[in-house]
């Protein structure tokens, strides 16, 4: 059929950029509120600094709906392996928004309760500086990821690490070895 | 002292007449031991559930372990710890300058609160006294606070029990108060502002007309959430007669604040041990009768009005003057000297690398935050840092209410619970 | 500040230091307590009373000031662990030990405060627990446990509270390790450093 006989318009692209489209635009955070950070992430997502302009306004309770976490605020060492198996739980493609210094770097609670980097537990994406980082900073790191998914390999995370995270494998309660998530991807 | 401490004293006397028996049920008990495991199966069998750690109608990450009966909660029990920021030990490595920068990431939402009575309890181990216009800023300031804190409660208590538009409402406004708190302290947020010997600066230019503003606007929010919840028969269903305790209960378990004058026990410790300036205004306190979770919920919505009432006596009476101690000891030398003077600049220095010597004592302050009796407990040994800095968070202890508000509860009613208990997780794990 | 009772008369408070003969209490629960409990010693802190009882009494005092003088809320139960103190604060009387279990009560009926201070030893940290009294005092009690590991004798379930179960060590001790520990996961094959790119 030649092309002017189509009776309507359309364009022309490649399916990676409208995936990547798609994933930009509709990215669904899971709340993970811990600390101080948490309020400021509220903040972000109420009336006055709408997070719904982007697409993400309404936060997902179950992880499994979600495709981004915000860490926002500090990780007790009793609060890592919850926040592992939430990161666990949620679907590929996923991505960590690590918000404030605290979920960054342990921030000025560099002492036994404290995990030093929420980095060392998750992979992360963002790093949002601040204590708190205020909403306009937070709603710059996610634009910054939103960069990042549109520019971004699809597939990169997988081929980065076998187990589709940081590389680290908890054991399961009863034993058995972590899900894998490697034996479908590595193939 | 007006009416409100005639009401206490009331109750007290009824205590000696034996009508009213005010006494703590010492048979009372909020720790069972520890649940036994694969018990009751088959008929009438229970089954345990978690909420949380990671929950939205839970504030922060509070867990909570609930047998229930098929619908019904047989026991809870609050675990907590996973915000444990080891922040007592954190202070133990601090000097006294930097100490209220820590403090004041325990109670979040109301940060204003921890600074001021860490930097009471620091400014009665010194014996400093402070200026009256820091006094007066700090009550303003308090104030502010509890505002910011109260509606924060309002929006999270409201998207949990189902008025979504209540977080709408209740973040717009507070919202407004965090702005006015940013143009005073600089931050939204843990400011850091309340410091031992005073405030960290002054007043900022305008401020008394952004605050009046500010009550106008808050004002004209909470008419609003009256007049979407108070009456709403849908709140009131999921409200009234819900999470009910007595006044014996919340005094056994070490509840204050709002829990604790729901009950229809006046005791606030604004009015019955003042502090700052609190016996120069003119405010009510605000008590009900019930217990329930209606009741506090109203109680924090007067409360705010109440706030508001003080907040603009303290823009009419702020005095003029020094905004922190003319002490050498625990005051930095002016801007200006230290460009001029090489001592000033090393007494800067010193102050705020090594900071200042607190002579031996130890001292328990306490005052009244958005949530209750919040105490700090400060050991030093004359060095200086501090030995041992321990805060008695408000919503450690009202957690404890928890348990005998639940049970017997359907599960949707403890997530009324939870909320309208209003437990700060960082001021419970410290 | 938050104190209700009227401050001392200034000899009280000068002879805080002053080794000797303790200052009569000015506060009449304290002198209703060191009239009532052998052993036990006044102390006027900055125009706060405390009294200082042995660590085994401390149930029987709470008892007395709940029965007897109207406190109707155990504020507070936390600990002091005093071990590497650069100077200490000296009570004629009391003999100082490493800890330093301290509870603050509230009356309030009769509008005042008044705090209980038990010195333990470090060789035998065991005091009474006040649950049975006020059971408000549980969250706190298995906080010092946890952080200080003090032992309440008689607490229905004196288990951790804020650390994980199976953290070893107190961690507000002044001995223990207060800074940089490593995450503890169950099964963490260790730091992630260097095993991403393999
Ligand atoms: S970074 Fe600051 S605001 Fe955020 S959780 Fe840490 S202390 Fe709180």
């Amino acid at each position: 059929m030649p092309l002017d006989a189509i009776p309507y318009n359309f364009l022309t692209g490649r399916l990676e950029d409208v995936v990547r489209w798609a994933r930009r635009n509709s990215v669904f955070p899971a709340t993970f509120g811990l600390a101080c950070c948490a309020l400021e992430m509220m903040a972000t997502g109420a009336a006055h600094y709408d997070l719904a302009r982007y697409g993400m306004e309404i936060f997902r309770a179950s992880p499994r709906q979600a495709d981004l976490m915000f860490v926002a605020g500090r990780v007790s060492q009793k609060m890592a392996p919850v926040l592992r198996q939430v990161y666990d739980q949620m679907v590929e493609p996923k991505w960590v928004i690590s918000m404030g210094v605290c979920a960054s770097s342990g921030g000025m609670f560099n002492n036994y309760a404290i995990v030093q980097g929420v980095d060392q537990i998750v992979p992360v994406d963002v790093y949002v500086p601040g204590c708190p980082p205020g909403p306009e900073t937070l709603m710059h790191g996610i634009l910054a990821l939103h960069e990042q998914i549109r520019t971004g390999e699809l597939l990169k995370r997988r081929q980065a690490s076998p187990t589709g995270g940081a590389g680290i494998e908890i054991a399961q309660r009863d034993g058995a070895p972590a899900p894998s998530l490697t034996a479908s991807t590595r193939a | 002292m007006s009416d409100v401490w005639e009401e206490v004293e009331r109750l007290g006397r009824q205590t000696d007449e034996g009508a009213q028996e005010l006494r703590p049920r010492s048979e009372l008990v909020v720790t069972g031991g520890p649940w036994p495991e694969g018990e009751g199966e088959g008929e009438g069998e229970t089954m345990i559930i978690n909420m949380g750690p990671q929950h939205p109608s839970t504030h922060g990450v509070l867990r909570v372990m609930m047998e229930l009966d098929g619908e019904t909660v047989v026991r809870a029990k609050p675990v907590i710890g996973y915000l444990h920021t080891g922040m007592e030990k954190t202070a133990e490595q601090l000097t006294y300058v930097q100490g209220s920068t820590n403090v004041t990431r325990m109670d979040y939402a109301s940060p204003i609160a921890n600074e001021l009575v860490f930097s009471t309890a620091v400014e009665r181990l010194l014996d400093v006294e402070v200026p009256p216009r820091a006094v007066w800023a700090r009550m303003l300031l308090a104030e502010l606070s509890r505002m910011a804190s109260h509606l924060l409660f309002q929006a999270s208590n409201g998207m949990d029990i189902g008025a979504v538009s209540m977080m709408l409402y209740g973040w717009r406004e507070r919202e407004e108060t965090l702005r006015v708190l940013e143009m005073i302290t600089g931050l939204r947020m843990n400011h850091n502002f309340v410091r031992p010997g005073g405030i960290a600066a002054d007043l900022p230019d305008g401020w008394q007309r952004a605050v009046l503003e500010l009550c106008e606007i808050v004002e004209r929010g909470i008419d609003d959430y009256d007049t979407l919840l108070t009456s709403n028969p849908i709140w009131v269903e999921r409200t009234v007669g819900v999470g009910v305790i007595t006044t014996e209960q919340a005094l056994a378990l070490g509840i204050s604040g709002p829990i604790l004058r729901s009950t229809g026990f006046p005791w606030d410790l604004r009015k019955a041990q003042p502090y700052l300036a609190y016996d120069q205004v003119d405010f009510d306190v605000i008590y009900t009768e019930n217990g329930d979770c209606f009741d506090r919920y109203r109680i924090r919505l007067g409360e705010i009005a109440e706030s508001i009432k003080i907040v603009r006596q303290c823009v009419d009476m702020m005095p003029a003057g020094d905004y922190r101690t003319q002490d050498k000891k625990v005051t930095p030398p002016p801007r200006a000297r230290i460009n001029e003077s090489m001592e000033a600049l090393i007494h800067h220095f010193k102050l705020f690398t090594e900071g200042f010597r607190v002579p031996a004592g130890e001292t328990y302050v306490s005052v009244e935050s958005p949530r209750g009796e919040i105490g700090c407990y400060l050991v030093s040994d004359g060095t200086g840092k501090p030995v041992r800095m321990h805060i008695r968070g408000p919503s450690f202890y009202n957690l404890q209410s928890m348990e005998p508000m639940m049970e017997g509860r359907l599960v949707a009613d403890a997530v009324a619970v939870i909320s309208s208990v209003d437990p700060i997780l960082g001021e419970v794990d410290r | 500040m938050s104190d209700p009772t009227p401050a001392p008369a200034d000899d009280a408070r000068e002879d805080v230091h002053e080794p000797g003969a303790a200052p009569a209490p000015w506060d009449e629960v304290a002198a209703a307590l060191v009239a009532a409990f052998e052993g036990a010693v006044f102390h006027d802190s900055h125009g706060q009373p405390v009294v200082y009882v042995a660590p085994a009494r401390l149930a029987h005092v709470a008892t007395f000031l709940r029965d007897e003088q109207q406190f109707t809320t155990c504020l507070d139960v936390t600990a002091v662990d005093h071990l590497l103190d650069g100077e200490r604060l000296v009570v004629a009387g009391v003999e100082p030990e490493r800890f330093e279990v301290v509870a603050n009560f509230l009356s309030h009926l009769r509008n005042r405060r008044i705090r209980v201070i038990a010195e333990v030893p470090a060789a035998d940290p065991t005091v009474p627990s006040l649950t049975p009294i006020y059971p408000g005092v549980s969250y706190a009690e298995r906080e010092v446990y946890d952080l200080l590991g003090i032992v309440f004798e008689g607490h229905p379930d004196l288990t951790r509270i804020l650390m994980p179960d199976d953290w070893s060590g107190h961690p507000l001790r002044k001995d223990d390790a207060p800074a940089r520990v490593p995450v503890t996961f169950k099964g963490d094959p260790g730091p992630r450093v260097g095993r991403v790119a393999e």
